[in-house]
């Protein structure tokens, strides 16, 4: 651990350069991803809804393989930030996004990236579950069927299932409606739906909070498991969750404007999950994780 | 502890005991739920009303003519001796015409339904949406002139010569084009309006899946709305059956087996308008077919929505 003088000096994101370390030196020491493993990052990013500027200039890189949450408290931007990672935020007309947010060096707001060709490879699970209005079968056959995924159908829809431990639930069931499927079941079809296409970034907005503490423990888990294959991004309230599962954290906040009195989103603060919850450097971050947050 | 008023149970300390009153008036909510179910009983009345007075001339129309020779003729004369009842070509040419109009209106309407709900900016919506539903609102005459002075002398002049003859003066074609115009407002208003109301994350869902906006639109989102669109569709025919000014200022009073659409023909809707504004005295049997022709278009319009409810139940995917 570090000394306590030089953890309380540490700017809470970005610290000057002294030059003498290796990019992966300084990265390990701020508690960044290994820049060699970085899958996407936002590089300047800000957020605009028509004129209200709703998170401004995040700086965050996501390791590969590895679980980052979001948390923060409500309204501080942290479902703005992650629909940005798969440009969802196109769908909203009044967005505009200034920034960079690069998936493999490539910034994915860039003139000639299509934006369905990044959501085929940066996967969604909302907050909400959202099945189709379609049986099992066909809400998992749905994805690979328009990006034109070959091979036996069948088999992806089963092996989806299989992956998030819904296959023994419903296989007796494919055809049925999804929506005669339990709540933490929709969430987990809806995780099995993204999978399906096989992306390689999965972002997940509260996927558990509108499901019991079983389902939860479940989802837990499977996310666990998925990061074998799979970058996860997730975005929580829930703080044991993201202290259970996480790598690493980024803590988001929102502070009124002096002159507007807007609330505009920025991080605070990212490091390894273990010293965000220990060893916090930001007081915000603290009185935050420590529940005297107003 | 262990209070043995169960109903004062919940009370804190020094609050005095809330009892239930036993007369609850609300005479006002009464009152509300009367005059609701006098609106509701109104339109069942209205129906009813037309229903019998329909009816009741048919009878004796019906003992007249046989209601075999009726449906199933294919010769109308009603004021040539002797007189021919067969209603078949007033049939054909009311869904001639109707259906002219549909090949024209449902994928235009479809199409500014799709474009309006899943591609305008809501500021373009918001001014397109309006504007359209004043285009339905167009009086019939108006789009009946629009039909004869423009369109007819347009589609003659435009006819390709390997279609064969080019439209009569009055003509199914016109007729039908004009009123495909005027149900396209019907059919992409409320279309828009059910496909709005799909659910935002049925779409979000498969976007991010990495669904381009078309195939979401034509994926998900139009098969969640069908039962809306269905029905905008189901209003749109009974509109375009029900419709007499346009096919009687476009599409002539000739009776005429034929969906050949340079022809002139005669709807069922045209006859009732001529025949009921021309002098013929009640109790003959010429007044009395006024009434068989309306009965059937009324029943008509009842089997249509009765088998598009079928429909509908059987094939919409139910959101929650
Ligand atoms: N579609 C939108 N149009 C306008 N403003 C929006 C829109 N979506 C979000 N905002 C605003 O942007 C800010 C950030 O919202 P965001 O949903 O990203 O917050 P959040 O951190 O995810 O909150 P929560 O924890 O409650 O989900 C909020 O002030 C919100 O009101
Ligand atoms: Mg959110």
């Amino acid at each position: 651990m570090e000394p306590a003088s030089t953890t309380s000096t540490r700017a809470p994101v970005i610290e000057p350069l002294t030059g003498v370390e290796t990019a992966a030196e300084r990265a390990r020491h701020r508690g960044l991803p290994d820049p060699a493993d970085v899958v996407m990052e936002c590089l300047g990013l800000n957020v605009f809804y028509g004129s209200f500027h709703a998170v401004h200039d995040v700086n965050l890189s996501f390791g590969r393989n590895e679980i980052t949450a979001l948390i923060g408290p409500s309204g501080c931007g942290k479902s703005t930030v992650l629909r940005c990672l798969n440009r969802m935020n196109d769908l909203i007309p009044s967005a505009r996004v200034e920034g960079e947010v690069t998936y493999d060096g490539i910034d994915i707001y860039g003139r000639a990236v299509d934006p369905i060709e990044v959501r085929r490879r940066i996967g969604m699970v909302f907050q909400k579950p959202n099945p189709f209005p379609k049986s099992i079968y066909d809400n998992i056959a749905y994805g690979p069927k328009i990006i034109g995924m070959d091979g036996d159908m069948d088999h992806i829809v089963e092996r989806a299932l299989r992956v998030t431990a819904l296959w023994d639930e419903v296989k007796d069931r494919l055809d049925d409606n999804a929506y005669g499927l339990s709540g933490g079941q929709q969430q987990r079809l809806c995780i099995a739906r993204c999978i399906a296409v096989s992306p390689d970034v999965i972002l997940m907005d509260e996927p558990c909070s509108a499901l019991d503490p079983v389902s939860t423990s479940r989802i837990e888990d499977l996310m666990v498991e998925l990061k074998e294959r799979y970058s996860i991004v997730i975005v929580t309230h829930n703080m044991q969750q993201a202290a259970r599962v996480s790598d690493r954290t980024a803590f988001f906040t929102a502070s009124p404007d002096e002159t507007t009195g807007n609330r505009t989103g920025m991080l605070v603060e990212y490091d390894k999950t273990a010293r965000i919850f220990t060893n916090p450097v930001d007081k915000r971050t603290e009185d935050y994780i420590s529940g005297r947050f107003g | 502890m262990g209070s043995p008023d169960v109903v004062s149970s919940g009370r804190l300390a020094g609050e005095p005991a809330r009892r239930l009153s036993a007369a609850s008036p609300r005479h006002g909510e009464k009152v509300i739920r009367g005059l609701l179910i006098l609106c509701a009983a109104l339109s069942i009345a209205t129906t009813t009303g037309i229903m019998i007075s329909l009816v009741g001339p048919s009878i004796g129309f019906f003992r007249e003519v046989s209601a075999i020779d009726f449906l199933f003729g294919t010769e109308w004369s009603p004021v040539i001796q002797p007189p021919s009842f067969g209603v078949l070509p007033l049939v054909v040419g009311t869904l001639s015409v109707t259906l002219w109009g549909l090949i024209f209106a449902v994928p235009i309407g479809l199409a500014a339904a799709i474009y309006l709900s899943e591609y305008a900016h809501p500021r373009v919506r918001s001014i397109l949406k309006p504007t359209l539903e004043v285009l339905a609102g167009i009086p019939t005459v108006a789009l009946g002139f629009f039909a004869f002075s423009f369109v007819t002398p347009l589609l003659q002049d435009l006819w390709p010569g390997f279609l064969g003859d080019g439209p009569n003066i009055f003509n199914a074609l016109s007729a039908g084009l004009v009123i495909g115009l005027m149900i396209v407002p019907i059919i992409a208003s409320i279309s828009e309006d059910a496909m709005s109301a799909v659910p935002a994350g049925l779409r979000e869902g498969a976007a991010a899946l990495g669904a381009s906006r078309m195939r979401v639109a034509l994926r998900v989102v139009f098969p969640a709305a069908l039962s809306g669109i269905v029905a905008s569709i189901v209003l749109g025919i009974s509109r375009a059956i029900g419709e007499t000014m346009i096919v009687l200022m476009a599409a002539g009073a000739t009776p005429n087996m034929t969906f050949n659409p340079v022809e002139s023909i005669l709807a069922m809707t045209a006859f009732i308008g001529v025949t009921a504004t021309g002098d013929i005295a009640t109790g003959t049997i010429e007044y009395d077919t006024i009434f068989a022709v309306g009965l059937l278009l009324f029943v008509m319009t009842l089997v249509m929505n009765l088998i598009s409810i079928r429909l509908v139940r059987k094939y919409r995917e139910v959101y929650e």
